[in-house]
């Protein structure tokens, strides 16, 4: 456990009579990649949104970098390092997607470090992170203009940019093509090399199981299942979630 | 262009305005003229907080108010000179900005919207219910004829609003070409984003609400002077809430441009419209040409500019 | 201390019947804010507009007021409806209310209140009725007619309201819209007609309310704004488009503010509302009944 980078204690969290998350223990070693599945509304996003601390969760601690992260507002969690990128992409629409960047990086890098001191700085980071997506040539463009599959890229790179040790990938593949999904997840392994941790959460099977060191099943708000992907898969309890009682 | 160059550059037209002004040597182009400069720092004012954080503020002429009764009181209390009350008004005014955000900005933008509609129109009870600073009746304020060295009274007190439209348009042009205007804008755009992406949203909204408070304060700190005789109904008069909203939304409310053309249409507008029509008929006009404006033209003056250069850039 | 024992019944009457009031006044502000989501600012210049055309009917033609209220109701509603289609088609489609959907109402409230200047000047108006001026005894508490003629009507109103939207197709509808748009449009109901209707009736108790104004006390055109803070006040405590919420908070408001008016003078009433507004958003946003 002293490398964890991420410790999840009994999180409990209640929409009303809803129970969303009942119970949750996680615990996330530093460089791991970690694949976190579930069917719809099994609490995936609640997760999350509780990690993130934009949702405040009822019961139970996270632990991030041996930091206790319980009451601390969302903007501060991204500054110690955590970054997700939201399920339904949320980008700045009145602002250039170089001015989409420029806000992690003024308010974590910046903010933290003191790097990236001078205007010219900021934006030749920003230059390398759009390139990075592979949405270079559209640094002027704002949003709007972007599709679908962009729009992913774009809330990727943003998350990229807060220079996270801890990086929640939340759907970033949904509707993309298998050319797609290949450069989101090298580009997903290229940052894992560096150092970064990540949990991937998704659908789509392929690349989960050939992304994740680890896979976690979450249904009904309650973890079902934690350990080897191809384990996992075959545990009898997950197929009964994912094939129907 | 550099935050020094524009201040440089501002206090340059604001010194050729007045020389001008100076050189017409018309008292009318002073009395006139002080109401459009005011309406410069108000709207410009309303517009950091509506304009680059989103957040709608009804309560313009409330703040304006708190500045000129804050005069008011110290001035029943010992005189001080004009350039001391602003300040006064300004961090009265600060202060009470800042309380506003603090007990609603946590919640839904609408809320802190109605908070100001309903302060406004307590803090004109307050106002009636306090004899000290003259209560409904109102309150005389003996100007004096001449300024020392200047010439007329209104000629300085001219100088002195031309000073603050300089100061508070330069404010707005710094925040907006900085951290905290990049802030403002991931605000505006998407509070949750922002967090995600380490903007903390409260701290930056709190700050936005007390220099846009603070700055309304400022503007009405001379205004006993300048309209020698304040009473409740005319100093929280509806023109000054409707105004500083038309203005920005008018003009454009994402750049400092934009309040500052509104504020110079809008205010030229209705002081010739003042003299030649009637006062309640231009507002009128007002409140139609921003219903107008907001369906027809949602970005404003520069919004249609900036659409017809992209068009052409295309 | 029998005087002081009076006092305070009747303070206690006229809140109520002062609330029963309110409650009328809040109703079309709780369906538009608290069910559609409408920052409707601009409610309050519509009740203005009921009272004024109360005035005119009943200073030309002699009728009574909520006689004539009634009779307009349904003008009131295309109204409301027209106001809605334009608000839907400039701001709601293109995802802009938050900002400039406000400007616009804001900008409604002005028109409609500078209109009425210029029309009518700022000279308080007032109606005739035969209830206006005699009063009901029961031992030591007072009715005054011109109070609890509006109170009744009011809460008839309020009633109906209520039956109409727990009990009918159309009121479930209306009270689904806010919930779930999607399930609506499944079951192939257009959610923008339903709020275009939801949004007629919200204008159209503007035209009662503003009948039952105008009888409690004179009018003139700026008088509208002193209800904004206690429309949104009432709104907000009563837990946000529940009803029977915004009931109770109107007769809490409506208690609260008589009491402040018997006992330090009704100079200070409107502040009354406006410290239940910051105190409410500040402590308690999810209403007295809220969770």
């Amino acid at each position: 456990m002293a490398n964890a980078l991420l410790v999840i204690e009994n999180l409990s969290k209640r929409f009303g009579g809803f129970v969303a998350l009942e119970e949750v223990n996680l615990s996330v070693t530093r460089g791991e990649r970690l694949g976190l599945i579930g069917p719809n509304g099994s609490g995936k996003s609640t997760l999350v949104n509780c990690i993130c601390g934009t949702l405040t969760n009822e019961s139970g601690t996270v632990q991030f970098d041996g930091q206790q992260m319980d009451g601390l507002p969302a903007h501060q969690r991204t500054r110690v390092g955590l970054a997700r990128s939201f399920q339904l992409p949320r980008p700045f629409p009145s602002l250039t997607l170089l001015d989409n960047l420029r806000i992690p990086l003024l308010y974590t890098v910046q903010a933290r470090s003191g790097l990236l001191r001078s205007s010219g700085d900021v934006d030749t980071r920003c230059a390398e992170l759009l390139q990075l997506v592979g949405l270079d040539g559209k640094a002027n463009r704002w949003p709007g203009d972007l599709t679908q599959v962009e729009m992913r890229k774009l809330e990727l790179a943003r998350a990229i940019a807060a220079e996270p040790k801890l990086l929640i990938a939340d759907e970033a593949m949904a509707g993309l093509s298998h050319t797609e999904i290949e450069d989101i997840l090298k580009l997903l392994a290229r940052l894992n090399e560096q150092g970064i941790t990540i949990i991937l959460i998704e659908h789509i099977m392929r690349a989960v199981m050939s992304f994740s060191q680890r896979l976690v099943v979450l249904v009904s708000g309650r973890k079902i299942a934690d350990g080897p992907p191809d384990q996992v898969v075959r545990d009898p309890e997950v197929e009964r979630a994912y094939l129907g009682q | 262009m550099h935050n020094s160059t524009f201040f440089v550059a501002a206090v340059a037209v604001a010194a050729a305005v007045f020389g001008i002004s100076t050189y017409i040597g018309n008292d009318y182009i002073y009395f006139a003229g002080y109401v459009v400069l005011q309406y410069i720092v108000l709207a410009t004012a309303w517009n950091i907080l509506g304009g680059y954080c989103g957040y709608v503020n009804f309560g313009s002429a409330a703040f304006f108010a708190l500045g000129a009764y804050s005069a008011v009181f110290v001035h029943k209390f010992y005189p001080l000179p004009i350039p001391a009350l602003i300040v006064i008004g300004g961090i009265v005014s600060g202060i009470i900005g800042f309380g506003m955000g603090y007990l609603t900005l946590r919640l839904r933008g609408v809320f802190f919207a109605i908070a100001t509609l309903a302060f406004a129109v307590v803090l004109q009870t307050l106002i009636i219910n306090w004899d000290y600073v003259g209560g409904s009746r109102g309150a005389y304020i003996i100007r004096p004829s001449d300024f020392p060295g200047l010439g007329s009274y209104i000629e300085y007190l001219y100088l002195i609003m031309l000073a603050l439209a300089v100061i508070a348009v330069t404010t707005a042009r710094v925040i907006e070409r900085s951290r905290l205007g990049y802030g403002f804008a991931a605000i505006r755009d998407d509070e949750l984003a922002a967090e995600a992406a380490g903007v903390p949203t409260l701290r930056l909204k709190l700050l936005a609400t007390s220099i846009s408070g603070a700055l309304m304060g400022m503007a009405g700190a001379p205004f006993p002077y300048y309209i020698g005789y304040v009473e409740p109904a005319s100093t929280f008069g509806l023109a000054y809430a409707v105004n500083s909203i038309a203005m920005p939304m008018i003009g454009g409310t994402t750049t400092w441009i934009g309040p500052l053309i509104g504020a110079i249409l809008l205010g030229t507008l209705q002081q010739i419209a003042t003299v030649t029509i009637s006062s309640v008929v231009n507002l009128l006009l007002v409140g139609v040409l921003l219903v107008a404006f907001v369906i027809i033209a949602p970005n404003g003056i520069v919004g249609l500019v900036q659409e017809r250069l992209r068009a052409r850039g295309k | 201390m029998s005087i002081s024992y009076d006092l305070w019944i009747n303070a206690v009457i006229a809140g109520m019947l002062l609330g029963g009031f309110y409650a009328a006044v809040t109703s079309g502000i709780s369906i538009s804010f608290g069910i559609l989501d409408i920052v409707n600012i601009a409610h309050p210049a519509f009740i203005i507009l009921g009272s004024y055309i109360a005035y005119i009917v009943n200073t030309r033609l002699g009728y009574d007021p909520i006689l004539t209220s009634i009779v307009v109701l349904p003008a009131f509603y295309v109204l409301g409806a027209a106001v809605y289609q334009v608000y839907y088609v400039s701001f709601e489609k293109r995802g802009q209310e938050a900002l400039r959907g406000l400007a616009f109402f804001f900008g409604l409230l002005f028109i409609t209140e500078v209109a009425l200047i210029l029309v009518f000047g700022v000279d308080y108006r007032y109606v005739e009725a035969p209830y206006i001026g005699p009063s009901l005894h029961l031992g030591i508490a007072d009715f005054p007619l011109r109070m609890l003629i509006p109170c009744l009507f009011s809460l008839a109103m309020f009633s109906a309201l209520q039956i109409f939207l727990s009990r009918t197709f159309m009121g479930r509808a209306i009270m689904a819209v806010a919930q779930d748009q999607e399930a609506l449009r499944l079951m192939a109901i257009d959610p923008v007609r339903i709020k275009r209707v939801a949004f007629g009736i919200s204008i159209a108790t503007a035209s009662m309310a503003g009948a039952f104004l105008i009888i409690i006390q004179p009018v003139e055109p700026s008088i509208g704004r002193e209800y904004i803070g206690r429309v949104f006040a009432i709104c907000v405590l009563g837990g946000m488009g529940s009803l029977p919420g915004t009931l109770i908070a109107a007769m809490l408001l409506g208690i609260v503010e008589s009491f402040t008016s018997t006992f330090y003078g009704p100079s200070w009433a409107p502040a009354v509302a406006f410290g239940f507004l910051l105190l409410t958003l500040a402590f308690r946003p999810s209403g007295i009944l809220g969770r």
